[in-house]
């Protein structure tokens, strides 16, 4: 699920950067104020993120044999580290696993890094801990079969729909961003009709794994998971709350996923702002899609300042206008030109190469 | 080879090439980091159609690669990771997009393909900057260039923190895996009864070493930063390079040079 720089537009790349720089802001400030607390300091936490950042890295390249295919899975690795970590340093590990990937080994733009961070390591720590993995673990669900029964039932629970759920918007956020660029041509609801499935499938796998190493970690030392009563005492707290949110995530996220898949034309979003007339319905919120909106003075003079201050108006600069494609006789003449050039400057720099290796050799 | 033992070869690699002596090499660490998120703003910020504007882009890194001492094609076999999202995104273009926007000969050009192989290229090119970043400056030099941007050190000490424990457990990744392959042969992947076993004993030891890494970062007076060792020193001509560079991209991004270069001819 890794974005590269050439799916994003400038724009969105800085949108999402914006985003992912305040959450790991708000992250650190977090810890920081654990710290305060007296509860854990940063100090010591930060030798066991890195170790645990440096452990999912490793665990990707693990392939799992899935049983009856000739496939195999990997591991997801936002819910492992929420569940052992909890969501901050989570986060923040997240963030560093993504940079790491992105610079050395390219895996991911470094411009697309805050759409990935946003992607994948959001969702899976916070959507993930705190809609899915805490309130299900600290919920009153299968407590007629005893304290050890329930956390086993719980962990696995929580891990498959944390993944599952977590997959699903990443890949819902990919499409979103993607086509906010006007990368594609492909319609908004026939690109989720390729996307979600997919990952529908892999989050489903991730998640029997993380459960897999989750429940393991729960047999050995269950006091390295976060919010896990070992002790015997369920609270009767919340539990008809906490299975509402569950069930209301769950209905959000495969409703809104289907609603879409089903109708490629128009999408969700802009059937219910403009109507489809082509269709018979215009009645939603009728709003007149060429110039919706509201319509002031005070509104045209910011859109005149915005276009003046602009630094690349509508991601384009005015010499594209004319032509845009550029296909002139001169121009496919200019780009040969420059290939060659970029070939003999590869050449000559090969030739220097040699010459040093020969001349160190000696 | 395993997966975890080539990815160690990969880190290596690019340790290596960072180890190299050149003025690129040379260059701040902060121009660098700058210079190249410049050009990939610039790069992606091309219109979809053209083409022959975008592909000038090219000689700037290839110009780059050249003075770093580093061939071109170090950086493809990297490309397999994030180009399949590219081109299965690019791929959908000249079926939705077929208006004929440019004739070769007699034979016609729709505007998705174009659009395609525009996107195909930034992808390409963009990959070929960050490369170029990682393999002339390294993890070290790249965090204090962060800290000069006031980056949280929490984040800086983190990255580096992770990036030296990464090969400590790839390797032990890579050890675990064959010693499973070599009791259980024939075998793909990982059994799913040992699915939780493997990796979560690996995540107790890990958790372990964690603490005892913590203590000796403490005995040795560990206050939340690191102290960063200082690297070479920085070309002084480095800065006003960059500078020459940003204006050179800026230009090719206001005109389109392959077409002017190639109107004095045609």
């Amino acid at each position: 699920m890794h974005m590269a720089d050439a799916l994003l537009a400038p724009a969105v790349a800085a949108t999402m950067y914006v985003a992912s720089t305040a959450t790991v802001g708000v992250s650190i400030a977090k810890l920081r104020k654990e710290e305060k607390k007296g509860l854990e300091s940063t100090s010591k936490k930060l030798p066991a993120m890195a170790v645990m950042a440096a452990l999912v890295f490793a665990g990707q390249m693990i392939n799992y044999t899935i049983p009856g295919t000739g496939s195999s899975g990997h591991m997801c690795g936002g819910m492992m580290l929420t569940g052992v970590l909890g969501p901050w340093a989570g986060f923040l590990s997240m963030v560093v696993i993504l940079a790491i990937q992105c610079l050395f080994f390219a895996d991911g733009g470094l411009m697309a890094l805050g759409a990935n961070c946003w992607n994948m390591a959001f969702y899976g720590c916070f959507v993930g801990y705190f809609l899915i993995y805490r309130p299900i673990m600290q919920s009153n669900m299968f407590s007629s079969k005893g304290i050890n029964a329930a956390n086993r039932l719980k962990i696995v629970l929580a891990s498959i729909l944390g993944c599952v759920i977590t997959l699903q918007l990443g890949a819902f956020s990919v499409v979103l961003e993607t086509t906010a660029s006007g990368i594609t041509e492909l319609p908004f609801g026939a690109f989720c009709a390729l996307m979600q499935p997919i990952h529908l499938a892999i989050g489903l796998i991730e998640g029997i794994i993380t459960s897999a190493v989750l429940l393991f970690v729960y047999e050995t030392r269950p006091e390295l998971l976060k919010d896990v009563k070992t002790d015997g005492e369920v609270k009767n707290k919340c539990s008809l709350k906490t299975t509402i949110v569950i069930l209301a995530v769950v209905v959000a996220v495969v409703g809104g996923g289907l609603s879409l898949i089903a109708s490629g034309n128009p999408d969700g979003l802009e059937w219910a702002l403009f109507g489809n007339e082509d269709a018979g319905y215009n009645a939603n919120m009728s709003l007149d899609e060429d110039n919706f909106g509201v319509s002031s003075s005070a509104a045209d003079k910011a859109e005149q300042i915005q276009e003046k201050t602009a630094f690349l108006p509508d991601y384009a600069f005015a010499s594209d206008g004319d032509n845009p494609a550029g296909t002139t006789v001169s121009g496919i003449v200019g780009s040969a030109m420059v290939a060659g050039v970029a070939v003999l400057v590869c050449l000559a720099g090969g030739f220097f190469r040699k010459k040093k290796a020969t001349s160190e050799k000696k | 080879m395993n997966k975890a033992e080539k990815a160690c070869e990969e880190l290596r690699a690019m340790d290596e090439l960072a180890a190299m002596d050149s003025p690129v090499h040379g260059m701040d660490p902060l121009s660098k980091l700058l210079l190249t998120v410049f050009y990939i703003f610039v790069t992606v910020s091309f219109n979809k159609y053209d083409i022959t504007g975008l592909f000038f882009m090219i000689l700037f890194l290839v110009v780059a690669y050249q003075i770093a001492g580093i061939a071109v094609h170090t950086c493809f076999h990297k490309l397999r990771i994030v180009m399949p999202l590219v081109c299965a995104v690019g791929l959908f273009n000249p079926i939705f997009d077929k208006e004929i926007m440019a004739y070769i000969g007699s034979v016609g050009i729709s505007g998705g393909v174009i659009s395609m192989l525009t996107l195909m290229m930034k992808g390409i090119f963009c990959l070929m900057a960050s490369f170029l970043l990682v393999a002339t400056t390294s993890i070290e030099d790249i965090c204090r260039a962060l800290r000069k941007l006031h980056f949280p050190k929490m984040i800086t000490s983190l990255l580096l923190l992770t990036f030296r424990y990464i090969s400590v457990l790839l390797e032990e990744v890579a050890i675990m895996t064959e010693a499973y392959h070599l009791r259980a042969p024939g075998q793909k992947g990982i059994h799913i009864s040992a699915w939780g076993s493997f990796l979560g004993q690996l995540l107790l030891r890990s958790m372990d070493r964690a603490e005892a890494l913590y203590e000796s970062m403490e005995l040795r007076g560990f206050y939340g930063e690191f102290y960063y060792v200082k690297g070479r020193k920085a070309n002084s001509l480095s800065w006003p390079a960059a500078f020459v560079y940003a204006a050179l991209i800026m230009l090719t991004r206001l005109y389109n040079i392959s077409d002017l270069l190639g109107s004095l001819f045609v």
